[in-house]
């Protein structure tokens, strides 16, 4: 009996299983506080859509040997230009969606690929450079927001210089996935346009990893070594990998910002990466193994947690913000709990 | 591996004798660090603030964090890179120095209980961060880095929640109206609190201090000049030993005019007004010292076995786990002390902010001194202070006078700080990378 259940908590690991069981309990102590459940699984479905692809953006990096790819901003900031842009053009509705998302495309790969290429020189040191590169990319970019030379009235500072530290959707694009095609079942709203896209891409990501650079990328990634000799460039699949990471966390971010409604600039993508690096860890992928499941899987539970810790919190204390601080515990002990897991042989 | 050694040696040797020799290697190995004195020489040109000013805040600051990066350089020797987990030795302090705010202990008592408190608190975290390291060896910055994070959630959860809901704090100094939770600034200047504990024991004019120093070291270099030779203590070239001896005149003989001289431009008669805090000063140079005689003892030797390499230090008997974590945990211990020093010198306590940084900061100074992963010296950690902070002086007004936008200058100064770690840390790896495929 213990054997099979030490096999049940090896195999469907041990940190997923406490999230698991921690999501359930919060969920049965929201129901005993009476928060409202409609309410609150609106909210779940929404946030699983929101944040969905930009933790889909972590596997094609995972799958090519690049491990978690904690320069995730690197992809954000192509994605915000792509849409600072396309506002400022001066394109709205659905037009504008898709032209933010076609304006960063080229951004987004030339970044991805020159990124790769860096990656490929520094090979096993990876998260930590990547995690600079994010941060001072970040710092870069809070500059060029505010020597751009955008004149949209509704992006830029009415007095001052420079682009606003939130730039509000609303007279363009905001929520335009979310309400196509949204329904409401027994007072749950359901972002069907949202959903959709999300698992689009999901599809899309999918299909790739079936295609035959996918699979030679994922040999690339599981062994370098075995990759050579049968005769595939692991540094081409390496950037190939790159790039389509910084691609989806472009795509991610404008997806995230029209259901939000706001793109959020300066400072505000710097730490973006470590949630989506937990979300697909707590999925259950490792930093050399992902697939598209533990990132369904992940961002419910990661998301779902979070938005049930959030009232549930308020309601035990009513002081401060101690879902935040929960989050931050919760994420940053998860990416730990992955670092010992790939470190340690020597 | 021993034949190499040899050679850098050798190599070393070479360039202490002559200088000027091979000029472009020099360029090459220190690029960083020449690049950023051009960038602070260009930043002090733009900014156009008085000499006095800068020379001021830059003491102010030179004494106020130089204790920080100096803790870095021990895991470095122990192989371990750069150790992002000094966050946590600073929240020891913060720790403590919340508790004796509390318990109303001020001045220099109250400076020293706060180091008696953090040492045991400093030490159980080193403890900890060494053996979590233990477990990812290979990716300890990275881990370092996310630990620190981890912890500061843990810190948050305590100072937010825990102090007034679960351990009785009845201060309405520290607490927040509401009871439950610490309050996000404590004035350490209330009542005399340990506000420059330390800074204010003793302040003697700097230029005074230039005159004591250039004596010193003109002793010092009379004494190599004839004991060293007879007893051949360590044979070092003439050449170095008239280099000291000129480097101690200079010092004194500045000292002496700006002291005594009566005829100086007004704008460097301004700099007599500068006052260095000599407790403080001296400990940094405790710290300097200790840092130079622990390579010198057995554990000192082991650290740098354990750098060099795992596998050869243990087949040689030396526990490589144990030597790690001691690594670390003299880092935290003197990163709790060294947040304290900082922290009596700013005069207020940022419970949820004053601990953020530091590593970031630390970690960019001593990468802009020309350190690294594998090596970092005591002189590369207090160039690096020096340029770094001089370039966060400048920076703001700099950028006010060329874009007409303070707000540049503090995005221009994180991005160099954040720059700074990614650039240097990726070419460490790129040549790690490019010696594995030339094997």
């Amino acid at each position: 009996m213990t054997e099979s259940i030490k096999e049940f908590t090896s195999k469907f690991g041990l940190p997923r299983l406490i999230i698991t069981g921690f999501f359930i309990l919060i969920c049965i102590i929201s129901v005993f506080v009476g928060l409202p459940f409609d309410s609150m699984l609106s909210d779940i479905i929404r946030r699983f859509g929101m944040y969905g692809i930009l933790v889909l953006a972590m596997v094609p990096a995972i799958q090519s040997g690049i491990g978690p790819n904690f320069a995730l901003p690197l992809g954000i900031l192509c994605g915000l230009l792509g849409g600072m842009i396309s506002m400022e053009l001066g394109f709205v509705d659905a037009m504008g969606f898709w032209s933010a998302i076609i304006i960063s495309l080229p951004f987004a790969i030339i970044t991805g690929w020159l990124y790769g290429l860096m990656l490929n020189k520094i090979k096993g040191s990876e998260m930590l450079v990547a995690t600079y590169m994010g941060f001072s990319a970040v710092a870069f970019m809070c500059i060029m927001w505010i020597l751009l030379p955008f004149k949209h009235p509704e992006m830029v500072w009415p007095i001052g210089r420079g682009l606003r530290v939130t730039v509000s959707l609303d007279s363009t694009y905001a929520q335009i996935l979310n309400k196509f095609w949204a329904f409401e079942i027994g007072g749950v709203n359901i972002p069907t346009g949202l959903l959709l896209f999300f698992l689009g891409s999901c599809l899309v990501v999918w299909l790739f990893t079936r295609s035959k650079i996918g699979i030679a990328m994922k040999a690339a990634g599981d062994n370098p070594k075995f990759a050579v000799a049968s005769g595939i460039n692991v540094d081409r699949c390496r950037i190939i990998g790159t790039t389509l990471s910084t691609i989806l966390g472009a795509l991610g971010i404008i997806v995230y910002a029209q259901s939000f409604g706001f793109f959020q600039l300066y400072m505000a993508p710097q730490f973006m990466a470590f949630g989506a690096v937990a979300a697909i860890l707590i999925g259950g992928a490792s930093a050399k193994r992902a697939k598209i499941s533990h990132v369904i899987l992940g961002v419910f539970l990661f998301q779902g947690m979070l938005t049930v810790a959030l009232p549930v919190a308020n309601e035990l204390i009513k002081e401060g913000s101690l879902s935040e601080v929960l989050r931050f515990i919760v994420q940053n002990g998860i990416i730990l709990y992955a670092l010992t897991q790939v470190g340690g042989g020597e | 591996m021993a034949e190499t050694n040899n050679e850098q040696i050798t190599k070393e040797d070479i360039k202490e004798l002559n200088p000027s020799f091979n000029v472009k290697s020099f360029f090459q190995d220190n690029i960083v660090t020449i690049l950023f004195v051009f960038i602070c020489i260009l930043g002090v040109q733009l900014s156009k603030l008085p000499l006095f000013f800068i020379a001021n805040e830059l003491l102010v600051r030179i004494t106020r964090n130089s204790f920080l990066v100096l803790a870095l350089i021990i895991p470095v020797l122990a192989g371990m890179g750069l150790n992002f987990s000094i966050v946590i030795g600073a929240m020891a302090a913060q720790i403590s120095i919340i508790i004796v705010t509390h318990w109303g202990v001020t001045g220099v008592p109250g400076f020293l209980l706060c180091a008696f408190l953090s040492f045991p608190l400093a030490v159980l975290f080193g403890n900890l961060i060494g053996r979590l390291l233990n477990k990812t060896k290979g990716q300890e910055m990275i881990t370092s880095m996310i630990a620190s994070f981890f912890a500061n959630g843990l810190y948050q959860l305590l100072f937010l929640f825990l102090v007034g809901k679960i351990i009785p704090v009845n201060n309405p100094i520290l607490i927040l109206s509401k009871g439950v939770g610490v309050r996000n600034t404590i004035d350490l200047s209330r009542n005399g609190g340990i506000k420059y504990a330390l800074d204010n024991i003793l302040k003697v004019p700097i230029f005074n201090v230039f005159m004591g120093v250039g004596i010193i070291i003109i002793i010092y270099g009379v004494c190599k000049l004839y004991l060293g030779n007879r007893y051949g203590f360590k044979r070092i070239s003439r050449v170095k030993q008239i280099s000291i001896l000129i480097l101690g005149l200079i010092v004194f003989i500045t000292g002496y005019i700006f002291t005594f001289s009566e005829d100086l431009p007004n704008n460097l008669r301004m700099l007599t007004n500068l006052k260095l805090p000599v407790v403080t000063s001296l400990t940094v140079i405790v710290l300097c010292l200790f840092n130079f005689i622990i390579v010198k003892t057995k554990l000192g030797q082991d650290f740098r076995t354990v750098g060099q390499d795992k596998h050869i230090a243990s087949v040689s008997g030396i526990n490589v786990d144990r030597t790690r974590i001691i690594a670390v945990t003299i880092s935290t211990v003197l990163a709790a002390w060294g947040q304290l020093i900082f922290l009596q010198n700013i005069g207020t306590l940022n419970t949820y902010g004053s601990h953020v940084q530091i590593a970031t900061f630390a970690i960019a100074a001593i990468l802009i001194g020309g350190a690294s992963v594998s090596k970092a010296t005591i002189g590369q950690a207090l160039l690096g202070v020096v340029l770094f902070h001089t370039l966060f002086i400048v920076s703001p007004k700099a950028a006010k006078e060329l874009f007409g936008d303070a707000q540049i200058g503090e995005f221009f100064r994180n991005f160099v700080a954040y720059g700074v770690i990614g650039v240097s840390l990726g070419l460490h790896a790129w040549k790690k990378t490019l010696k594995r495929t030339k094997k």
